[in-house]
């Protein structure tokens, strides 16, 4: 096992420029979650680390040893890819040891570790089979099985669960997590999926068109996301956004004004706001709750009312909301109705403030 | 209650409707194949002459192998059918192993991306294009002894110091009709091939450029099983056509006994000789060879029927 290191990572193609600057380090055993919608670069960032592409410009230590120069096999790392690349030929056993046969193994040696790492992905009764004969989520293990014989220094998994079933998927999940568990594997994981990379990551590193927004551990990234657009990127739903202007702005307090003329009260640090300002507030629907109309913030018809079983999605008709709607995520046996008008509020600290370039606000100073 | 006739006779009018649809083909192919085969059978079994067909009398496989007076006669024991069969399995053998390689390889080429490939790639098929007798007669005139481009390019570059006359050597001639063939039909194999290469899934190759697989491990352990069906039809396209070989050896080298094929050699017998039965020997003979050949090849390459198409 070893750390990872990246300094400085570009990768442009022709005139785009895929990935910018990337400056990231995995500690030795750390499971990092690269996290972003389709085309931010990170299965680029992944096969850079594995030598499938070539850098523009920057440095790859595994070990604190540079690898950007090295070819794949040298750089000790196994990559899991998104179609697990199984050989439809070869026998599940035959597909894990081809890797293995060239690394100066004897066939004991081979055949052990290979035994090894199906008992322990629970495949062992399927050595014998094609990747033909067997089922989306066998198939899943025996890709990650051909990386795990390996014993690489650096795991790459690109989207390894985007191929199941939603109920395979969360299955799969838990057990990604305990064989990670297991092993303590350093490991790059890369998903568009904002709960796979919430649940699963150690460390998350939300991406955007080639640079990474921030990076951070899943419930501070959750909980203080530095933009609008990692705010928006994690949750389901995504978090509300309304546009508003700044009303007075002050170290441990912003309070606002929505379009429809309401006051609403922000816990952020305003200090680089002024009167004025146009903003962006985010409220997350889970922190939205019905209110009596004294206290109340927001108020509105509700246009769609959805029942997931757990809970309860009120769509509000608010003006300025992000597509004229707002979220909120209320107790799953309210008798809500399309039509009803609601009045919601949020607590101080569950209101974001974006500037206009869709910064957050730092959080408000202790009063 | 209803009766349990429904799904019965439903696959009943499918089938008629089946056999409705294959009638034509079938007839087909009994008028243009199995009448003439049936005839020609029948045809070896009689002394008949291509001067006077109506009058005939039957001789049983007298054509074939007969011992009569000490002697052995019949197409089995005439020396130059069996120099036919040698020379027709050394030009199977020989041209289909080239055209393989060389298929194979060009293919591979062919498969990776390249400026102006499009442009490769069509110019590739033009051998295959071109009608067999002319590129045979193509041929004929670049090997002429005299007149050839072959013997002046080669004695311009001082690599011969006299004309060799490439097609009435008998040591060359086979060889010649050998890189004809090559030439011509090598297009049809990497044709096949580049079909199955670009079918082939990439993320393998690039999960075997992890793992640090030498390229020509990959290939043998992992392309060539892969694109093994293709590879198997073209092959057995290519040397069932190469053992019923004609137009280009006759075109080449004519009656020539170093270069006869086995179907030069049942032309000879049944239009230069007129011996209608004994040609009709011959060909029942290569027709026998040729489905023989089928047969084993495609048990040794383990090809179901279903799978060549």
């Amino acid at each position: 096992m070893a750390d990872l290191v990246l300094r400085g990572v570009t990768k442009a193609f022709g005139a785009a420029t895929v990935l910018d600057g990337v400056d990231l380090a995995v500690a030795d055993g750390e499971l990092v979650v690269l996290v972003g919608p389709s085309g931010c670069g990170k299965s680029t960032l992944l096969r850079l680390v594995a030598g499938l592409d070539e850098l523009t410009r920057g440095e790859i230590l595994i070990g604190g040893r540079r690898v950007e120069a090295l070819p794949p096999q040298e750089r000790g790392v196994a990559m899991m890819f998104q179609s697990y690349a199984l050989y439809p030929h070869m026998s599940v056993r035959d597909s894990m040891a081809f890797g293995l046969s060239v690394a100066r193994y004897d066939r004991a040696a081979i055949r052990a570790r290979v035994e090894q790492a199906a008992r322990l992905l629970q495949i062992a009764p399927l050595l014998g089979r094609k990747p033909g004969e067997l089922s989306g989520g066998q198939r899943q293990r025996v890709a990650l099985g051909r990386a795990i014989v390996r014993d690489p220094a650096v795991f790459l998994l690109d989207e390894p669960l985007s191929n199941l079933d939603a109920a395979l998927r969360a299955r799969t999940r838990l057990e990604l997590a305990r064989l990670h568990r297991t092993l303590n594997a350093t490991t790059l994981y890369v998903t568009h999926d904002q709960l796979e990379a919430m649940t699963l990551a150690e460390r998350l590193v939300v991406l955007r068109e080639g640079r990474i927004e921030q990076v951070g551990a899943p419930l501070e990234v959750y909980r203080r996301p530095r933009n609008a657009f990692v705010a928006g990127f994690l949750g389901s739903p995504t978090m509300n956004f309304i546009g508003a202007r700044v009303a007075v702005a002050g170290p441990c307090e912003v309070a606002c004004l929505l379009p429809d003329g309401v006051r609403l009260r922000a816990g952020a640090n305003g200090a680089a706001l002024r009167a004025g300002d146009p903003v962006t507030l985010g409220i997350r629907p889970e922190h939205l709750r019905l209110a009596d109309d004294a206290d109340a913030r927001i108020r509105g018809p509700v246009a769609v009312v959805e029942r997931s079983g757990d809970a309860c999605y009120a769509y509000l008709e608010v003006a300025g909301a992000r597509d004229g709607l707002l979220v909120a995520r209320l107790d799953p046996d309210s008798r809500i109705r399309p039509g009803d008008r609601l009045s919601l509020a949020a607590p101080l600290g569950a209101v974001h403030v974006f500037d206009a370039d869709g910064v957050a606000c730092p959080p408000a100073e202790a009063a | 209650m209803t009766r349990a006739v429904g799904p019965a006779t439903l696959r009943a009018r499918r089938a008629r409707a089946a056999w409705w649809l294959l009638a034509p083909t079938l007839a087909a192919l009994a008028l243009a194949a199995g009448w003439p085969l049936a005839r020609t059978l029948w045809l070896s079994l009689t002394d008949a002459t291509l001067a006077d067909p109506g009058d005939f009398a039957f001789v049983g496989l007298a054509n074939y192998l007969e011992h009569d007076a000490g002697q052995w006669y019949g197409v089995l024991a005439d020396p130059q059918w069996w120099r036919a069969v040698r020379n027709t399995l050394i030009f199977a053998v020989a041209s289909v192993a080239l055209e393989t390689v060389l298929g194979v390889a060009i293919a591979l080429a062919l498969d990776v991306p390249f400026r102006g490939r499009a442009l490769v790639r069509a110019a590739v098929l033009v051998p295959w294009a071109v009608p067999t007798v002319v590129s045979a007669k193509l041929w004929a005139w670049m090997l002429n002894d005299e007149f050839g481009v072959l013997n002046h390019a080669a004695l311009a570059l001082g690599l011969i110091a006299a004309p060799i006359a490439w097609t009435a050597d008998p040591d060359l001639a086979l060889v010649a009709v050998i890189v004809v063939d090559v030439w011509k039909s090598t297009p049809f194999v990497v044709l096949l091939v580049l079909a199955a290469l670009q079918m082939l899934p990439g993320e393998c190759y690039e999960a075997a450029r992890v793992d640090g697989v030498h390229p020509v491990r990959v290939f043998f352990r992992v392309t060539l099983p892969l694109i093994w069906p293709a590879l198997a039809v073209a092959i057995a396209f290519r040397a069932l056509d190469a053992l019923r070989v004609f137009d280009l050896v006759y075109v080449l080298t004519a009656n020539s006994a170093s270069t006869m094929s086995i179907s030069v050699y049942a032309r000879q017998q049944l239009i230069d000789f007129q011996d209608l039965g004994f040609g009709s020997a011959a060909s029942t003979l290569v027709f026998l060879t040729i489905g023989l050949a089928a047969i084993v090849y495609l048990r040794l390459a383990r090809l179901r029927p279903e799978e060549v198409r």
